[in-house]
């Protein structure tokens, strides 16, 4: 028998059992779709967290305070402040391989302005900052290495912060109050949207970093170091070196665990991944029992239909098919129902996916790894859970099968 | 005599349920040579469907052997057996055993598709011409249901007929038929068998065995009596005559 005729005579055999087939491969179609859209779900929120990262900045290695687990993820490292001005310094001066250094000095204050007032992140920044970053300026300019140097009182804004408190009017040029010190608006920055954690980037004032420190009311706190290389080849081995000098810099000793962590971006969208793939993981997990479900309401027909049908294989036995034959066919018979559950589960979850992304706003990701993955694997389950009910057919004795009532 | 198509030696069927055995066949030899019209008759329990079943490679004996046109068929594997039937027996059931909502024209190509020796041949032309020889060629896409019981078995006799085999077996072909229908059968069968084919069929009814060329009897699993027909009848001048005195 060829395969065109198995298939056929799978195709026949399902049709006449039309409500029964459909209702055992509803278990496998909506297995498939459901994997399908968890995936999807995964995969969209996956993508955007490598944007996001992508977004902060290029050839960007980020030194923060604490030590980090082995798992990547920082633990209260914003606890004891262990990075300093004089770090970022020594990084500036000493570094053979970092093209640009800036620290990062945080802190929130009330900015007051002739058309509003908002409560928003400061942060004090050395003009690589800009390079780091790779952020323009929509208008004005950022400020540069003399407004550093003299800790004058300029400020860069967010887009998000320019029209809080500038509604509509160009800010370039007008003053702005921050705790009660004037600061001159240079430029207003180009949107970045939203960070890998979801808050927005866009709602921040960039000052020079020595201003923040001397001449802004509060302790600020250096929750980054940023720097960055030429290449992306260069990084491992900047990251090493900045290991050095800053173990150098707080005089620890050979045992001492690093007291401060470097992390390039990949290993920042690698924490930040890791949670969104062990959920993903997760969901799919769930969907997939049902799956499993499926595969045994697939059995179960197969079981019924092998009983049904012993004459059947009374008859082709008789006049000469081989087990094997009797095997091939009823196994082709649910791998095709487990197939076609898988492509009809296939085209419910690819709609489900676009729908739930239209209505939550969610971005979703469908692989065609993914897609080819679930049709075969429901193939698969109707090869493995076809395989006793097709082998018991292929056991039966012609004889007592067409004696069979 | 001719050429041997079967050959049986002390073939024993005993079966065993629970504690007792039932006997089916006891040390039955048994030997029909090419061209033969061979009936079985007997009593009903006295072995003949046993027999046949081991005639038909479809069981197999408990002692004893058989030689089926010159292959030694005790101690084959089951894949071995089945090609056999597949390829030197045509079996007719008393059941008719068509495969329900399949047409005339596929329950005979069936044999054919099971064929592993790869043959070139055109499957679906000798389908039609054996449906053609035994008088469907107007009826070929019916499914059983929709056809006639003496239809039905004409459509099992071409499934049997289709793989030219050297021997058909028939286990009381005419069984669900009216006389009428039996003679008609019988008259194929004859015709086939005049065409060279050896046939064995098993028959309860004396009018039946009478159009046979030798008549087998059987008793509590032995042959008792293994004799010519005298007086041998032909179905089709009977046929020819009944449709005579309805006029
Ligand atoms: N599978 C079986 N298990 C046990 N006993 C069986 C089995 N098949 C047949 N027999 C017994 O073997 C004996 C012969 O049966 P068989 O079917 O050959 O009779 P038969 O001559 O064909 O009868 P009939 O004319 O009624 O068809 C019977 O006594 C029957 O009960
Ligand atoms: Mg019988």
């Amino acid at each position: 028998m060829n395969l065109l005729i198995l298939f056929r005579l799978a195709m026949q055999s399902i049709l006449r059992n039309r409500t029964r087939a459909a209702l055992t491969m509803l278990g496998i179609v909506i297995g498939v779709a459901a994997v399908i859209v968890m995936v999807a779900v995964g995969y969209g929120a996956r993508s955007r967290i490598r944007e996001q990262i992508g977004n902060l900045g290029t050839n960007m290695i980020v030194i923060t305070p604490g030590a980090s687990t082995t798992g990547g993820v920082s633990q209260g490292a914003q606890a004891f402040a262990t990075l300093t001005v004089a770090d970022a310094e020594k990084i500036r001066s000493q570094s053979q391989t970092v093209v640009a250094v800036s620290p990062v000095l945080a802190l929130r204050s009330q900015v007051l302005a002739p058309g509003g007032n908002w409560r928003t992140s400061i942060n004090g920044v050395d003009t690589d900052y800009q390079t780091i970053r790779d952020w323009q300026t929509d208008s004005g300019s950022f400020f540069g290495p003399e407004d550093v140097r003299a800790a004058r009182s300029v400020a860069v804004l967010g887009r998000t912060v320019a029209q809080r408190i500038f509604a509509g009017s160009d800010p370039v040029g007008q003053e702005i109050q921050i705790a009660a010190l004037r600061f001159l608006v240079m430029g207003v920055l180009a949107p970045k949207g939203q960070t890998a954690s979801g808050s927005d980037s866009d709602d921040v004032i960039l000052v020079p970093y020595t201003t923040a420190a001397t001449r802004l009311t509060g302790r600020p706190r250096i929750p980054q170091i940023l720097v960055s290389t030429a290449s992306q080849g260069e990084i491992p081995a900047a990251q090493e070196e900045m290991r050095v000098l800053l173990r150098e810099s707080h005089r620890l000793s050979g045992d001492d665990d690093d007291d401060f962590t470097v992390r390039n971006q990949t290993d920042l969208a690698t924490a930040a991944e890791s949670s969104t793939r062990v959920m993903t993981l997760l969901m799919a997990a769930i969907a997939s029992i049902s799956l499993l479900v499926g595969g045994i309401g697939i059995m179960n027909i197969m079981l019924v239909s092998v009983t049904e049908r012993t004459r059947e294989i009374g008859i082709r036995l008789a006049i000469g098919a081989r087990g094997a034959d009797v095997l091939i066919q009823f196994l082709v018979e649910s791998i095709v129902m487990g197939a076609l559950g898988g492509v009809v589960g296939l085209v419910l979850g690819f709609t489900g996916a676009k729908v739930l992304a239209y209505f939550t706003g969610w971005e979703t990701v469908i692989s065609p790894l993914v897609m080819v993955g679930a049709v075969g694997f429901s193939g698969a389950v109707g090869v493995f859970f076809g395989f006793y009910p097709a082998r018991k057919a292929a056991a039966l004795n012609p004889i007592e099968a067409l004696r069979y009532e | 005599m001719g050429e041997v198509v079967i050959q049986t030696d002390k073939i024993t069927k005993t079966y065993v349920t629970g504690t007792n055995e039932v006997h089916a066949l006891r040390e039955v030899d048994l030997t029909v040579t090419k061209g033969e019209l061979v009936a079985i008759m007997g009593t009903s329990g006295s072995g003949k469907s046993t027999l046949m079943n081991m005639l038909g490679c479809l069981d197999t004996p408990t002692s004893g052997s058989y030689t089926l046109d010159g292959v030694r068929v005790d101690g084959l594997g089951k894949n071995e057996l089945a090609a056999i039937r597949n390829q030197k027996l045509g079996f007719v059931f008393q059941g008719f055993n068509l495969l329900a909502r399949t047409s005339a024209l596929e329950n005979v190509e069936l044999p054919m598709l099971y064929d592993r020796r790869g043959l070139k041949r055109d499957i679906r032309a000798l389908a039609v011409a054996a449906l053609e020889r035994v008088g469907l060629g107007d009826r070929m896409e019916h499914p059983p249901n929709e056809l006639s019981g003496g239809q039905q078995q004409r459509v099992a006799i071409a499934r049997a007929l289709v793989t030219e085999p050297a021997l058909v077996l028939a286990d009381e072909p005419t069984g669900n038929l009216d006389s009428r229908t039996s003679v008609e059968v019988m008259a194929l069968f004859q015709e086939l068998n005049a065409g060279g084919k050896t046939i064995v069929v098993v028959t309860h009814e004396p009018d039946i065995a009478v159009y046979a060329t030798r008549v087998v009897r059987m008793k509590d699993g032995r042959i008792f009596s293994d004799e010519p027909v005298a007086s041998r009848r032909d179905a089709a001048r009977d046929l020819e005559e009944l449709d005579r005195n309805a006029a």
